[in-house]
């Protein structure tokens, strides 16, 4: 937490010890050229004027327009520049950059600054161009874009030279696209407005596209809007482009989405997937060991929140071990309360884990309401990436899907390097062999239901980051979750993977095609036709025993 | 379970001695429900107001749902997790009869098209509306719909040998897709809100006293009909194989039966037993909506079952009147608590009563029993001890 504050410290004392002496030197450049606006030759004015516009310096669209509305003058008794507001009978002056008072005189001590027809259409392209030269790279991308929106044909070489000047990565390609859309609009030969329109097919966003497709619309009289006939191709080239790029980026973004619902998938369904792959007892109350991890993450930030909130951020991180140990003691309590009793009786294990579930979800909304509770997303989980065609990659998916990575890789190795881990698969591959080698079965199955609970709690910390927290959390993913194990194969890591990311995927694919709900359905129906296929699933565990 | 000699229609019943006191009680209601509503005036102490007779009928519908629940579960165990389908799909076709029977008396009053659609600008009447004005018709889809959807079902799922807990989940998905597919408002079943504001059947206003007995009445003779007709199966040869199938399916198999072919007449015969107690809820509760789809329903209706005592027919229809009646009770004093109260129900009678509550009377009977002639045997022959 210093660390990160003393080196924003340290790069803001930077900022200021580079930035100020050149600011000194343009102002004192400034206040000279502002005196030049004085002299008596026109050419000296526009020089002055130009000058101006180049330094950057804030005032001076003040000067420019002050000067267009005849607001500037010499003070006869210094020659000084000044900017004089009409007040009663008197003027009041001041500095014309700074708008520091510099009294008040009479009409007849001043000398209005002279003005024509052609210095007025260089004040004007000064001020055009003045917002481009901006220090503020914001300001400079704001005024970038309105002259993209309605170019003039006197901004185009205002934007080559900006163009040229400018050095900041985020800021060129809009000044670029910019030039491209203004030479289009005005550009003196057809070759050089061709050549703008290849420069804008490198863009994405849909207001190029439109500026494009303005191109090749024909009127009533079978005309086209664009007379020129290379520009043409080359629209319809670029729109092209543009339209393969988008796709490209579509694609992602949806293959995004897709690995994101997978992974969140693969969170709630990997809990269920251990206790009804080692102990073949399916857990109703799966989703409900979610629910708690998600209210033990409520909790915990809400202690965060009223007795330290300095460390709201790391609230998230503390809350996955603690829903880890919480969640994982309601299994473990479960086992041994209720399902050790019902071994061999998978379907009344389903009915007292349903109903376990419906006491749960009870009393979690006696205690914390029935409302949807409020967790919120630590700094460095909000935001998003935003992709070329417009898709957003939010942060907080994205670390859902780097968490559930790691919760799979950590259960794989859990379950492949430890003591733990070998006595669990060896009761899954032959119960009684196992018992009989020393291993005791009661113990390794209390805590195969903790670990698998414990999973589903850090399932909970995951989803109160994308979804509301209340009592219903549990059962919106229980039927999702079943689907997956069922899909995959029951016992079995890799089949959990494989089946939430192809359900995740799949899902995703087809929203974009029928809507969520259809597309939703249309899984459901798919993975019921797809159990005729394959009974126990993608990644079946082989056995020889006739009933299982 | 045991056969007795075979004379008469209706030997099956001799043996059944909890299925005949089961048939007196709904005789005695059918005589009794309508004189205490309809001939005794409103004044008397022992009148029965509509609305209790309609409760009732709503009872007597899960208790038929329960029924059909435990000839594939008891007897056949097959455990179903998404039986609701089969019934809010026969409510579904009862309901779109009744939405037509409203006519133009809707609020918009248009003649052809239901509310509904009116609402959502629809212009015509989609094409699996059409005939549901005609009530033989809308019976026939009662029956037809859900057996069918429980036939295809079944067909793909036994043929495949998927059974247990998995036969259960997917059940589960599938009356989850369904709740899914109704709740979309281009379905054309009203989305959300279902099917509601139904005016009259059969000519006769729905909400009359005369119309509500007489729905009261038809699912009285719908369950003991059904009834007889599940004791009537699981007394015969069929039964065996039924009861040899859940037992151990793949000896059955391995005998030469084919189970595949046993399990979808029982599990196809089910669902319109379902779809029949669906068709007769509907009217008597005057709504249906995609929430009857909802699992959590469904896995209801396997409580009431498993409360009753599986594997009993009678046990099942006791349990679902006695959960029913403690939903109302408890959802009208203590809503908070149902939830416990059910969970509990679920907990507990899977932990201690796991032969529910018709199985576990004549243990219980069995064991004090023998707990006295052994005391007995004890007093009288002492020194002789039994192995």
């Amino acid at each position: 937490m210093f660390e990160k504050l003393s080196g924003l410290l340290a790069a803001f004392a930077c900022i200021c010890v580079l930035s100020t002496s050149p600011v000194v030197a343009q102002d004192s450049k400034a206040v000279d050229l502002v005196q030049d606006l004085g002299s008596r030759s026109y050419s000296k004015i526009i020089k002055a004027v130009n000058g101006l516009a180049a330094t950057g310096v804030n005032g001076v669209e003040g000067v420019l327009n002050a000067y267009l509305s005849r607001n500037l003058f010499v003070r006869k008794s210094d020659k000084r520049v000044v900017f004089a507001k009409k007040t009663d009978s008197q003027y009041r002056l001041f500095a014309p950059l700074t708008r520091q008072s510099l009294g008040t005189a009479k009409r007849s001590d001043l000398t209005k600054l002279r003005l024509n027809n052609r210095l007025r259409r260089t004040l004007r392209a000064a001020l055009g161009g003045l917002t481009l030269r901006s220090s503020d790279p914001a300001q400079r991308i704001k005024a970038a874009n309105v002259v993209f929106k309605a170019p003039k044909a006197s901004q185009v070489s205002i934007l080559k030279k900006v163009l040229a000047a400018e050095k900041d990565e985020n800021v060129r390609p809009v000044i670029e696209r910019s030039l491209a859309a203004a030479v289009l609009a005005h550009g003196a030969t057809s070759k050089a407005r061709a050549e703008a329109v290849i420069v804008l097919g490198t863009y994405s966003d849909p207001d190029v596209s439109a500026r494009l497709k303005s191109l090749l619309i024909k009127d009533s009289a079978g005309r086209f809007a664009e007379k020129e006939p290379l520009v043409r191709e080359a629209a319809q080239k670029a729109l092209d482009e543009i339209a393969e790029r988008v796709a490209i980026w579509d694609f992602i973004g949806k293959l995004f989405q897709g690995v994101s619902l997978g992974s969140v998938l693969l969170l709630a369904a990997i809990g269920l997937a251990i206790t009804f792959g080692v102990m073949g007892v399916i857990n109703m109350a799966h989703g409900e060991m979610v629910m708690i991890g998600a209210y033990t993450t409520f909790v915990i930030q809400e202690i965060i929140r009223t007795s330290a909130p300095a460390f709201f951020d790391v609230s998230v991180i503390i809350a996955i071990p603690m829903a880890f140990l919480v969640a994982g003691a309601f299994g473990v309590a479960i086992e041994r309360g209720i399902i050790r009793y019902l071994y061999g009786r998978p379907l009344e294990t389903l009915l007292a884990t349903w109903g376990l579930s419906l006491i749960l979800q009870q009393m979690v909304r006696t205690i914390f309401g029935p409302t949807n509770r409020e967790v919120g997303n630590p700094s460095w989980m909000t935001g998003a990436i935003e992709l070329d065609g417009g898709a957003l990659l939010t942060y907080n998916r994205i670390w859902i899907i780097v968490f559930s990575v790691v919760v799979l890789v950590l259960l794989a190795l859990v379950l492949k390097k430890t003591a733990f881990g070998l006595q669990m698969r060896a009761v899954t591959q032959n119960r009684r062999m196992a018992s009989a080698m020393g291993i005791r079965t009661g113990w390794v199955d209390a805590m195969t239901f903790g670990l698998g609970s414990g999973v589903a709690g850090v399932a909970g910390v995951a989803l109160s980051q994308i979804d509301n927290v209340s009592p219903n959390l549990g059962q919106a993913y229980i039927v999702d979750s079943f689907m997956v194990v069922v899909f995959g194969g029951v016992g079995n890591l890799l089949g959990t993977l494989f089946g939430a990311l192809t359900l995740g995927v799949a899902n995703k694919f087809l929203e974009a095609w029928s809507g969520a709900v259809l597309a939703k359905i249309f899984i459901l129906v798919a993975v019921i036709l797809f159990i005729q296929k394959r009974p126990s699933g993608i990644f079946a565990l082989k056995g020889r025993a006739v009933d299982s | 379970m045991s056969m007795t000699q075979s004379n008469g229609p209706f030997s099956f019943l001799y043996a059944d001695k909890g299925g005949q006191i089961f048939l007196a009680i709904l005789f005695g209601a059918a005589v009794l429900v309508p004189i205490l509503n309809l001939v005794l005036p409103a004044s008397s102490v022992f009148h029965m107001p509509t609305w209790v007779v309609s409760l009732l009928g709503k009872y007597l519908c899960f208790a038929l749902l329960a029924l059909s629940v435990d000839l594939i579960w008891g007897f056949c165990g097959i455990l179903s997790l998404g039986h609701g389908a089969f019934f809010a799909l026969g409510g579904y076709a009862m309901g779109m009869y009744l939405m037509r029977q409203i006519g133009d008396r809707g609020v918009y009053g248009n003649a052809t098209l239901p509310d509904f659609m009116v609402f959502l600008n629809w212009k015509e009447l989609p094409w699996y509306w059409h005939g549901f004005d005609n009530f033989a018709f809308a019976m026939v889809m009662v029956l037809l719909v859900p057996g069918l959807l429980g036939f295809v079902f079944g067909w793909l799922t036994f043929r495949s040998r998927v059974t247990g807990v998995y036969l259960s989940i997917i059940s589960q998905a599938m009356t989850y897709a369904l709740l899914l597919a109704f709740f979309r408002n281009d379905m054309g079943f009203g989305g959300n809100n279902g099917l509601t504001d139904f005016k009259d059947i059969l000519g006769f206003d729905i909400q009359a006293n005369g119309t509500r007995v007489s729905l009261f009445l038809a699912s009285i003779v719908a369950l003991a009909s059904c009834y007889l007709i599940c004791r009537y199966i699981v007394s015969s040869k069929l039964g065996r194989v039924l009861i040899g199938i859940r037992d151990a399916e793949n000896r059955v198999r391995f005998l030469g039966y084919r189970v595949e072919h046993y399990k979808l007449f029982v599990f196809t015969l089910s669902s319109l037993m379902a779809g029949v107690a669906g068709a007769l809820y509907v009217p008597q509760v005057g709504i249906i909506n995609p929430s009857e789809f909802s699992p959590a329903n469904s896995i209801e209706i396997v409580i009431w079952v498993a409360i009753g005592g599986r594997g009993s027919l009678y046990g099942a229809a006791l349990g679902a009147i006695l959960v029913n009646y403690g939903k109302t009770y408890f959802t009208g004093a203590l809503p908070e608590a149902w939830l416990f109260v059910l969970g509990g129900l679920f907990v507990a009678v899977t932990l201690f009563l796991p032969k529910g509550i018709v199985g576990t009377v004549p243990s219980f009977k069995a064991m004090t029993r023998s707990r006295n002639s052994r005391s007995e045997t004890a007093k009288t022959a002492t020194g002789e001890t039994d192995g």
